[in-house]
């Protein structure tokens, strides 16, 4: 399937776009989507943490993903 | 509850009248503001990303459960600005009204420490020799 994800702060610069367009297994947990992203984009794997957002919520590893949802990936947040 | 991102200059008056509350006895603010050094660097100007519908259900989900920690929670306000800001800018206002003044000062610690955990927002820092998305790395 086809995910579109959306990308923030040092996640976007390290990719080097807002958004990516990623072919990705039929049956793709979050976990599996993870290892996916920090094995084309390692230097995702630098960062202090990681997270995938799925429709406005913090996903689970094992959350299997839906062509619709809304994918996000979150590096380590530093808002207030 | 009252729960805000914008990018606009952050009303703080604005914020403390939406808490206004005549069961309460107590109201307690925190105003986080842009700081001129980190880490030993000058800090020139501060950028805010945010992912802006989650952002706002995040605060919104901090909120909420505060209100079940604190259920004596009257009002609670968070209002948080993006985009760029300056040295001295309110960069996040939290609210909150209670009856008796210690519970005021619990949820409104809860909420802010909570905010700066979950709520996807980012912030970069600019300094006079270049910039560094805060947190980011180990």
């Amino acid at each position: 399937m086809k995910l579109k994800i959306a990308l923030f702060g040092i996640a976007k610069e390290i990719v080097g776009s807002a958004s990516l367009d990623l072919d990705t297994p039929d049956q793709q947990s979050v976990a599996g989507l993870m290892n996916q992203l920090r094995t084309q984009y390692p230097a995702l794997r630098e960062l202090s943490s990681l997270a995938i957002a799925v429709n406005s919520e913090y996903a689970a590893d094992e959350y299997q993903l839906q062509e619709r949802d809304e994918v996000a990936l979150i590096p380590p947040v530093s808002g207030g | 509850m009252h729960i805000y991102l914008t990018d606009q200059p952050i009303d703080v008056a604005a914020v403390l009248a939406s808490v206004q509350d005549d069961g309460a006895g107590a109201v307690n603010t925190f105003i986080g503001t842009v700081r001129n050094q980190s880490t030993g660097r000058r800090v020139v100007r501060l950028d805010y990303e945010a992912y802006d519908v989650m952002a706002i259900r995040q605060m919104e989900h901090v909120a909420g459960q505060a209100q079940e920690k604190w259920p004596m929670l009257r009002q609670v306000a968070i209002t948080h600005r993006k985009g760029r800001l300056e040295i001295g800018d309110v960069a996040v206002v939290v609210a909150v009204s209670t009856p008796h003044r210690a519970d005021s000062f619990a949820a409104c610690q809860y909420i802010i420490d909570t905010i700066k955990q979950v709520v996807p927002i980012w912030k970069k820092e600019e300094y006079e020799d270049g910039s560094v998305w805060v947190a980011a790395h180990p």
